[in-house]
């Protein structure tokens, strides 16, 4: 092995210790980044088995309004609760509600648990479901589909 | 009929790409010309057959004949003929059976194109291209058989997703995608081939590169065509959120850039091949890997359609492909002939090399932020997302290395440099730098990443300016006249050089529009009653009225508002709500009065005719209209780069002396 050839094959070593730095400071760079902007589906059943987790969390829950319960106070301003088949959350928002919010309508909201018991958003969502059939009145939710709509509802940006 | 005719000419497409492909394949190894005579044969044969089902899938949709599954499925006979048209691409089955369509057009053009020229590697070429096709052909014939028949065809059809009847852009957005993703099948069959040959010599470079230039064009106008039309249809304000078919759509992207670099520092120096190699190769893997996430519902959104078999069938294959490239990578890769090294840290060949090492970090950024909640569902069956700010925080950075490089890099001479060249390269163009920021600074920047690019972007610019123009000066020195100068210096020899440094000069301009458009927005949320005034970002805007109108397929209630500032009325703004027939809700459709400081952008939240009231979000950023015009430019220059020079004679014979590949002048 002549000269040339052990300084190549040490400058080989050198460039592939340093690729495995680099690529080990990026993955924990990335790895701490993508943990610290997780953004949590949750159904309202999730949220209560959630149970301190939920405080301070992105999360976007997903339900039906719950009939009677939309209360418009001041400003923009609205309150009102989201359910699925077993739970009940009480959401309060600072938002224009989109035009087509009405009770019994599956809404996505983002926002977090705040220590008052309430869920506070900032966005709040009407869901188009992708697969534009008319839902029967009154249908009862199944979980599936629930997270189906949340993960579907165009708009939840920015 | 119809369903049948469509059947067979799968069938047949499908026969004719794994004949082809395992006719390739054996010439490859044989060196049989007879056998890739027959294998171009079975190419041109696969085009036609499935151009031909495209055509009788369009002359169904045309005609409405609901016996074909996929017009009952997404035909109407209420919309407009633009969409029924487009309608081909607007479902699941029909966008495969497009997929297929493309790629059937560019096998028939690249083996014509290629034909008795590069015998040693086309027989290989044809058989990855074919085996791609036949994959398809499969899908189309199997799991996304848009041609079954139905056997009591109804009077009339829902229509396709009424998000995608709400723009022309719908029109023109998915087939630029197309035309770049899959034409990213062609170079990776010409990598795939110089591996097996265990050869990358200057032979197969060029078409190599010219057939990854070209789905680069259409991917960028793709890319940017997707973000307008979020921009102008969804509503908030915005035109990139990292969604995962955003995503999907840039990684391929990301890669392709990567490896149009690499192909010069092979070209210059004759080394990196096999990294470039490996570019192009994951270029195409990630095209597979983006048509899997937005075709297999993995993802809902509007691209993904439904859940189906589909999904499963298409990660089987993105599998297959992933083992075949790494398979021939570890076994082929050592033979790949390095011809030259790496000299000096301050050359240009250093800063392509560090230029493709930020494009595979941001590679991995994104991918990583794609593919996480995907791979948390699967495994803890939990779901999330990643949220945007981990993409910002995350691409700003690379995104900002990357254009200190686009100005440092061009600036820097190839192989070794003296302290006094580097001094004379690398001073002068702070003056750009200092100039965009401080014009920035004045306009009312002060976000420190949006100062931090635009100095970088005047750095670049100024560079690339002077870069642009350097044949011609050349020429003009030694006494020649301006134009022929012009068009000999910057359209002839030297268009490749020219057409690289258009698209520097323009991916400037798209990165300072996205950081000043988006680190400047401001939204207000306004509520009117008719003939109501309010400011909103220095605009006077009033309510004029609400109206309703009625169209075939929708009806709309639409919010005229009078946009004015200074007392000055500039336009009428009307956005609208669409109710389709099919849609139980709404859909929004903003509008947008565009100018070439910034955009006023209103986005209806609610709005009640009876009552004439109506609530707006009003979204104002600045310079949005230039990331469409730039990403456009940027397409132009790509073109004057690939596109055949003028008069070939003409550098044939000034170019006697040079080898026939190194006869155009590269950047």
């Amino acid at each position: 092995m002549n000269e040339s050839e052990k300084m190549r094959r040490k400058t080989r070593w050198f460039m592939l210790g340093a690729f495995v730095v680099a690529g080990i400071a990026f993955a924990v760079i990335a790895a701490s980044g993508i943990n610290q902007n997780l953004i949590y589906y949750w159904t309202p059943s999730d949220l209560q088995n959630a149970g301190g987790k939920a405080y301070g969390a992105t999360i976007r829950l997903g339900g039906m309004v719950t009939p009677g319960s939309i209360k418009k106070l001041g400003g923009s301003a609205v309150e009102f609760d989201v359910h699925d088949a077993t739970r009940n959350v009480h959401v309060k928002t600072a938002t224009v509600p989109p035009q087509m919010f009405r009770e019994n309508i599956g809404v996505v909201v983002e926002g977090t648990m705040v220590r008052g018991g309430y869920f506070q958003s900032n966005r709040l969502m009407v869901s188009h479901n992708n697969e534009y059939k008319p839902p029967a009145k009154g249908h009862s939710l199944d979980q599936k589909e629930l997270r189906k709509m949340m993960e579907s509802t165009e708009g939840l940006k920015d | 009929m119809l369903p049948i005719l469509g059947r067979l000419l799968i069938l047949g497409s499908l026969l004719a790409a794994t004949a082809g492909a395992v006719l390739g394949f054996v010439a490859g190894r044989t060196l049989s010309l007879d056998g890739l005579k027959w294998a171009r044969r079975f190419a041109y044969l696969y085009a036609a057959l499935i151009v031909l089902a495209g055509v009788v899938m369009e002359i169904a949709l045309l005609r409405h004949d609901f016996s074909v599954s996929y017009v009952a499925q997404v035909g109407s006979r209420q919309v407009p003929t633009w969409v029924t048209i487009v309608s081909l691409w607007s479902s699941l089955e029909g966008s495969i059976l497009f997929w297929a369509l493309v790629l059937g057009v560019y096998i028939a053009i690249a083996t014509f194109l290629t034909r008795g020229r590069y015998p040693e590697y086309q027989p290989d070429a044809i058989g990855v291209w074919l085996s791609t096709a036949a994959f398809f052909s499969f899908l189309i014939a199997g799991p996304a058989n848009p041609f079954h028949t139905v056997a009591v065809p109804p009077l009339d059809g829902p229509g396709p997703n009424p998000l995608l009847q709400n723009h022309v852009l719908m029109a023109i957005h998915p087939p630029f995608l197309y035309l770049g993703y899959v034409g990213m099948t062609i170079p990776f069959g010409f990598a795939c081939a110089a591996l097996l040959k265990g050869r990358l010599g200057h032979a197969v470079l060029k078409p190599l590169r010219e057939s990854l230039m070209l789905p680069w064009i259409f991917q960028s106008i793709a890319i940017m065509l997707g973000g307008w039309w979020a921009y102008e249809v969804l509503g908030w304000g915005g035109y990139w959120a990292w969604d995962p078919v955003e995503n999907a759509s840039l990684l391929p992207w990301l890669t392709a850039t990567a490896a149009l670099h690499s192909i010069m520092v092979v070209e210059r120096r004759g080394i990196l091949k096999g990294w470039t190699i490996t570019l192009v190769q994951s270029t195409f893997l990630l095209v597979v890997l983006g048509t899997f996430m937005t075709r297999s519902g993995v993802f809902n959104s509007v691209h993904s359609f439904t859940q189906s078999a589909i999904g499963p069938t298409i990660l089987v294959f993105l599998a297959a492909a992933l083992l075949f490239t790494i398979a021939l990578l570890a076994f082929r890769i050592d033979k790949l002939e390095v011809e030259g090294r790496l000299e000096g840290t301050a050359s240009r060949e250093a800063m392509f090399l560090v230029n493709n090492l930020l494009f595979v970090l941001l590679t991995f950024t994104v991918l990583i932020g794609t593919v996480f909640p995907l791979i948390v569902e699967a495994v803890k069956g939990k779901q999330m997302s990643v949220g945007r700010p981990y993409f910002d925080s995350m691409v700003v950075p690379i995104g900002a290395a990357l254009l200190f490089l686009l100005g440092v890099g061009p600036a820097l001479p190839w192989g070794r440099a003296t302290r006094e060249q580097l001094k004379k390269a690398l001073l002068p163009p702070l003056i750009g730098a200092a100039l965009f920021a401080l014009i920035g600074f004045a306009a009312g920047v002060r976000n420190p990443w949006s100062l931090v690019t635009l100095a970088f972007g005047g750095y670049a610019a100024q560079v690339t300016i002077a870069q642009m123009f350097v044949p011609m000066l050349q020429r003009i020195k030694r006494g020649e006249s301006a134009a022929g100068a012009f068009i000999d210096g910057q359209l002839r020899r030297g268009r490749r050089r020219f057409g690289s440094y258009i698209v520097h000069g323009a991916v400037v301009v798209v990165i300072v529009a996205i950081a000043v458009s988006s680190s400047m927005r401001q939204t207000t949320e306004l509520t009117f009653t008719k003939g109501q005034t309010q400011k909103a970002s220095g605009f006077d805007v009033t309510l004029l009225g609400v109206e309703e109108r009625q169209e075939p397929h929708r009806f709309m209630t639409i919010g005229r508002f009078g946009i004015a500032r200074g007392g000055k009325p500039l336009t009428t703004l009307e956005p609208r709500m669409n109710h389709y027939q099919m849609m139980r809700d709404p859909i929004g459709s903003p509008d947008v009065y565009t100018t070439p400081i910034r955009d006023f952008y209103i986005s209806l939240a609610n709005i009640d005719a009876a009552a004439q009231t109506a609530t707006i979000t009003v979204y104002e950023s600045p310079m949005v209209v230039w990331i469409w015009i730039a990403v456009i430019i940027m397409g132009i220059g790509g073109l004057i780069a690939l596109l055949p020079p003028l008069a070939p004679h003409v550098i044939l014979s000034a170019a006697k002396d040079l080898p026939p590949d190194t006869a155009t002048e590269s950047a």
